[in-house]
């Protein structure tokens, strides 16, 4: 007794791959869509989880976005941290954390209140950043020509512009506030970007895939929103986390130059306050500490959740 | 006929991110001198570096594919040559000179392109130079690993003819790898055929060709049609499916989720080497040890 | 006496079948960069002369190959005629009209199957994507009897072999085989159901073994869906197992077209000699190869384009015939030697002007 031949088929002898899901109904393309994202993001995290620095910067910032929300609640529930007050220039202790500045208000509560400002100014910059950035970079990678090295020019101008003469020259124009800082960093750090995401663009340009939708008939709009823009995400979002981690950085030294809306204290203006009021020389060691380690945490931990997607994104480029 | 190489039950496995790949599982292969061995398969390409430092030492030499990518662009091909002269036989500076430009004769090159950059030649051209590259140190044996892959054509028969020649002149054995087999039946003596890391085939070159033992073989050479033979007018003949992934090989015999002639016992049985006729004639498949047992005879579990 | 039209080849003898494609003298050049210094100094940038003034037609519901080694300008001629590559000069008419500045029509009655299907395909689309996405750039979203875009997707999808379709749907292209990638590309080409198909080397990227399938398919969709398709390819084994008609290509030209089993087993030109001579085959090495690298179309000999390679003019035979000069003076074009078979060579013509008679 013995079976019919198997007889070949295409299907069957797929080696090594698998159904990742047995397949739901499947009728609309808008739920094949979410469905797609939904397995995309599900495949990146588990990647993301088995890097130990990723995971570590992710906690990191997690804990202080707890911090900036609760600041906003906080404000939001109208409590004026400038009315509980304690000893002046008292050092850390169970009643006072962070320990007091030179007007006894805690230095936790400045920290915590700064947090929300250091962030929210450096995700704005950011945004408005990546922005102008990546459109520079992707209309000047993808048309070419002479597009390209007019705009090419543009960001070659605003790489040499040095920011910190920018700022004061802003400042002096506009007065101290934090759009004047957010519009300084947001038009000095795009070309870095722009760079990055043209020679992206570049690359992505000379893959076949491009050419059979233009041989489908695709038109420009359709190749940049469907092909080029997704392809590029990856190094538009590597590269933004970087720039967080730089804006805030920036933010920091503008606010502590002085430049910072005193009314709105971020991190860095809590440093500024620190030195002019000499907490160097009075021994206040906690004023300028607990500030600047939470920027360094920040910075560090953006960093380091940057490093682990990169390393997500890169072993996949080079294998294709 | 003295043996020049001798492989037992050679394992080559990989380390990789997902596990322990094994690439080959247990290859035996004699090789005579003066004789030429074509491996074909598909995917052979990933046996290549351990197979490198397994044969390094044993004094023989390897021709690659794709000589774009072996040569160092931005050293002279000549000084490259040389380079393999000096280092592997302690030889002096002139003396390396001279061997290099008799190497380039040998392959068919004026000398003066001894002083040329590998862009400023063609894909025929820095193929010769990898042959003379792999000639340089007089070795008995040449692994030549899809020398032709990348070459059109009539560059291909230019090259294969060169190295045949050379392979007589000089009474080198060779193992000739590629996946193109009617290249193996117009350059060697004998062939093997792999599938899954396993040589499931093998014999003299044209009876394996003309007249294939194991199904895979039979689809492997159909891929391969020759022009005017009515058979294949019209009508081209192929597989399903792909070569298994080495991870995930079948069970049983590795063939059996492709293969037209698979019957119940093939998913069970992993086949060794039958004899399979006179000339060293071996094939791994069931039906080789019984043709009868997929005509319903009763077969023992 | 026999009617040997001597003409460039755009088809006095019509034959059956109404003439889908056809291109007339089309020219494609490609300008190499000169630096700036060797600019001042008056160096000419190096021209490519890739297509140089090519005739043929394409008729309704075959399949014609067109082969010849690499740099001949058999996948420049392919995209021209796509619409990929404009002309430097020289027409494609489709159903007897030009091209149109606006391409995007005629994308729905001619697609494209590229070579690489790994490279062709977005990896961050999935299948149902790939296939939807020319429907999505042509506005369609629903078929001619109203059918939902996820039918359209999945009869193409089935169309190309792959069944169930709608297992493939959530899939990436990195999850199938080759063979499957491929026919992914093919079903992106026919969820548009057009007319012609210009499939350029579509198996050399695929295994050995797995070639046969995507062949076999390509001639299923001739017959179910009344498909004419061109091939693109350099292996001449393949044009015998699936091409009505064959043209080989030379240095920008072609050097010889007609029906298969006249062109690969009764060749005229020298060249198409060779090329026939040089696939390997058992028997040995013994037979006559060109030397020489392949050609370069920056650098095309004057006179018949081949002569410098030729084996009739370098075995003497050429002279003995008195045409030498014409093979090293004249450019010669296509020729009729029967009336479905043309050469651009005078040897072979002479051969046959005493004789050949339309059959």
């Amino acid at each position: 007794m013995q079976a019919p031949p198997i007889k070949p088929g295409g299907d069957r002898a797929i080696a090594g791959t698998q159904d990742p899901e047995s397949l739901p109904e499947l009728r609309s393309p808008r739920r094949i869509r979410w469905t797609r994202r939904r397995i995309a993001l599900s495949r990146f995290w588990r990647q993301y989880r088995k890097s130990k620095m990723g995971m570590i910067g992710l906690a990191i910032l997690i804990g202080f976005a707890a911090m900036a929300l609760f600041a906003i609640f906080a404000d939001a529930s109208g409590v004026d941290p400038s009315k509980v007050s304690g000893p002046v220039l008292a050092p850390p202790s169970r009643d006072y954390p962070m320990g007091t500045d030179d007007f006894g208000i805690s230095v936790l509560t400045l920290v915590v209140q700064g947090s929300k400002i250091s962030l929210l100014v450096g995700l704005t910059a950011t945004v408005l950043s990546m922005t102008i950035g990546a459109t520079v970079g992707i209309v000047a990678g993808y048309r070419g020509g002479a597009i390209d090295t007019v705009l090419m020019r543009f960001t070659d101008f605003g790489l040499v512009i040095p920011w910190l003469a920018l700022a004061i020259v802003l400042a002096s124009i506009i007065g101290q506030s934090l759009g004047a800082i957010i519009l300084v960093i947001g038009v000095t750090s795009w070309p870095g970007t722009a760079r990055l995401v043209r020679a992206q663009v570049l690359s992505i340009r000379e893959h076949p895939y491009i050419e059979r939708a233009r041989a489908l008939g695709a038109p420009n709009r359709h190749m940049i929103v469907r092909h080029v823009l997704p392809n590029a995400m990856p190094v538009i979002f590597a590269n933004t986390i970087l720039t967080i981690a730089i804006a805030i950085l920036s933010e920091t030294a503008l606010s502590f130059l002085g430049l910072g809306d005193p009314t709105k204290p971020s991190w860095g203006t809590i440093l500024e306050e620190a030195f002019a009021a000499g907490a160097t020389t009075l021994g206040a060691w906690w004023w300028i500490g607990f500030p600047g380690l939470c920027i360094t945490l920040v910075v560090l931990a953006f960093t380091m959740c940057g490093f682990a997607f990169d390393e997500i994104i890169n072993p996949r480029l080079r294998d294709r | 006929m003295s043996e020049v190489l001798r492989l037992r039950d050679l394992r080559i496995t990989y380390r990789t991110e997902s596990g322990e790949v094994p690439a080959v599982r247990g290859v035996d292969l004699d090789i005579q001198t003066g004789e030429v061995i074509g491996l074909a398969g598909e995917d052979v390409l990933a046996m290549k570096p351990g197979r490198l430092r397994a044969v390094r030492w044993t004094g023989a030499s390897i021709v690659f594919q794709g000589a774009m990518h072996a040569l160092n662009p931005v050293q002279k091909v000549g000084d490259q040559i040389g380079e393999a002269i000096t280092i592997h036989q302690q030889a002096g500076e002139r003396e390396a000179r001279i061997r290099v430009d008799s190497l380039l004769e040998q392959v068919g090159l004026p000398t003066r392109r001894g002083q040329d950059y590998p862009h400023e030649l063609s894909g025929g051209q820095k193929q010769r130079v990898m042959i003379a590259m792999a000639l340089a140190c007089a070795p008995s044996l040449v692994i030549a690993d899809e020398p032709t892959t990348a070459l059109d054509v009539m560059v291909q028969a230019q090259v294969l003819r060169l190295m045949k020649e050379l392979q007589n002149d000089l009474g080198l054995s060779m193992i000739f790898i590629t996946h193109d087999l009617s290249v193996l039946v117009e350059t060697s003596d004998r062939l093997a055929i792999m599938y899954a890391g396993r040589i499931i085939e093998e014999g003299p070159a044209e009876q394996v060709f003309h007249d294939p033992k194991h199904p895979y073989t039979e689809a492997l050479s159909a891929a391969f049609p020759e022009i005017g033979d009515m058979r294949f007018r019209w009508h081209p003949t192929g597989l399903g499916g792909d070569p298994p992934d080495p991870a995930d090989v079948p069970s049983g015999c590795s063939f059996h989720p492709r293969c037209p002639k698979a019957f119940d016992e093939c998913p069970q049985i992993d086949p060794p080497l039958y004899d399979a006729g006179p000339g060293g004639r071996r094939a791994a498949c069931l039906l080789v040890r019984s043709p009868a047992a997929a005509v319903g005879s009763e077969v023992p579990r | 006496m026999s009617q040997v039209a001597e003409t460039t080849g755009s088809g006095a003898w019509a034959g059956d079948g109404e003439v889908v494609i056809e291109v007339q003298d089309l020219h494609v050049s490609f300008q190499g960069r000169v630096g700036v210094f060797k600019g001042l100094s008056g160096k000419q940038p190096v021209v490519s002369r890739a297509v140089d003034g090519i005739n043929f037609q394409l008729r309704r519901g075959e399949v014609l190959a067109l082969a010849g080694e690499s740099g001949c300008g058999k996948t420049t001629t392919a995209r021209a005629i796509m619409g990929l590559q404009p002309p430097e000069s020289g027409q494609i008419l489709f159903e007897g009209e030009p091209l149109p500045r606006n391409l995007k029509p005629y994308r729905r009655k001619v697609q494209m199957v590229f070579q690489d299907p790994t490279g062709t395909l977005n990896p961050r689309q999935t299948i149902y994507e790939i296939v939807a996405e020319g429907l999505r750039i042509h506005g369609i979203d629903r078929g001619p009897n109203g059918e939902p875009e996820e039918q359209l997707v999945g009869r193409a999808l089935s169309h190309a072999g792959l069944r169930p379709p709608e297992r493939f749907f959530l899939r990436y292209p990195h999850e199938v085989s080759g063979g499957q990638r491929q026919r992914v590309v093919i079903a992106g080409a026919l969820v548009l159901e057009p007319e012609v198909i210009v499939a350029d080397e579509p198996v050399s990227n695929l295994d050995a073994s797995v070639r046969g399938e995507i062949l076999q398919l390509l001639m299923k969709l001739r017959e179910d869906l009344g498909l004419t398709i061109i091939i693109v390819t350099h292996d001449l084994g393949l044009a015998w197992t699936v091409a009505d008609r064959v043209a080989i290509m030379y240095l920008g030209r072609i050097v010889e077209i007609g029906p298969a089993e006249d062109v690969l087993l009764r060749a005229e030109h020298p060249y198409t000699k060779a090329l026939l001579d040089v696939v390997p085959e058992a028997g040995g090495l013994d037979r006559p190869i060109l030397t020489g690298e392949p050609p370069d179309p920056t650098r095309i000999p004057e006179g018949c384009r081949f002569h410098p390679r030729c084996p009739v003019v370098e075995s003497g035979r050429a002279a003995e015939l008195g045409i030498e000069s014409r093979c090293r003076g004249e450019d010669l074009g296509l020729r009729h030697l029967a009336p479905d078979h043309e050469a651009a060579c005078y040897e072979a013509f002479l051969r046959h002007e005493g004789g050949a008679a339309p059959a």
